[in-house]
């Protein structure tokens, strides 16, 4: 099964733990599955939108996912994601 | 409560009061469990419009925090300056928050560092709610 790699500061929500196998064949049914399994991730994770916060950045090895297919990048049995939250801010 | 020793807290304000009028930004890292400053790592601002705001990309973060992590430390956060601005937080600070981190904000005014306020996202994300900072020696 693909894996999934949970940043630290979001670990509390997936019982503590930094990687979590998913199902799916794609990125955007991974992370259904990674929802499903635990949902206190979500409001993190997504905009009340539903789409995927914009410091929320997916990486299936090496490469972001918005440079492949987006949700739509096909994830095979061994691979492994990664969740790597960008950081920003300002005085306004 | 979030403890920072008095040495890291001028070390903090140095590095806002010499990228003044510019934001700057940099990795909070130390003991999680004492809840305690220990080093800190500065970042390079990404954005184009670094006077109001900050940025710094996914990979040139993973690539400090792990560096910071092998060496033992734990990420207890970030900090960054308010040019001109007061220390507390914006809508923008608040909607690109994590949970389970502090977000301390260092005012400079007219180039010399003012307040130093601490930040932790709320539980609902729908605001961030200060911690008290404790400033050691």
């Amino acid at each position: 099964m693909p894996t999934i790699e949970i940043p630290t500061p979001l670990r509390p929500y997936a019982n503590n733990q930094s990687v979590i196998a998913v199902s799916g064949a794609t990125v955007k049914e991974v992370l259904t599955d990674l929802l499903t399994q635990y949902p206190d991730l979500e409001k993190h994770l997504k905009d009340r939108k539903g789409h995927v916060r914009s410091f929320v950045n997916i990486y299936l090895g090496d490469e972001d996912i918005r440079s492949l297919d987006g949700e739509d990048t096909e994830v095979e049995s061994d691979d492994q994601l990664i969740i790597i939250p960008s950081i920003a801010g300002g005085r306004i | 409560m979030l403890l920072i020793p008095s040495t890291l807290r001028a070390e903090i304000e140095a590095h806002a009061e010499q990228g003044y009028p510019h934001e700057v930004v940099g990795i909070l890292a130390g003991n999680s469990v004492m809840n305690t400053v220990q080093v800190l790592r500065s970042l390079v601002n990404e954005r184009g419009d670094t006077n109001n705001r900050y940025q710094v990309s996914a990979l040139a973060l993973y690539r400090a925090t792990q560096a910071l992590e092998s060496e033992g430390w734990d990420i207890l956060g970030y900090y960054h300056s308010h040019p001109d601005h007061p220390s507390q937080y914006s809508e923008y600070d608040r909607e690109h928050a994590l949970p389970n981190l502090s977000y301390v904000i260092v005012s400079i005014q007219n180039a010399t560092a003012d307040t130093m306020q601490s930040w932790r996202l709320s539980e609902d994300r729908a605001s961030m709610i200060e911690e008290t900072i404790e400033f050691l020696g």
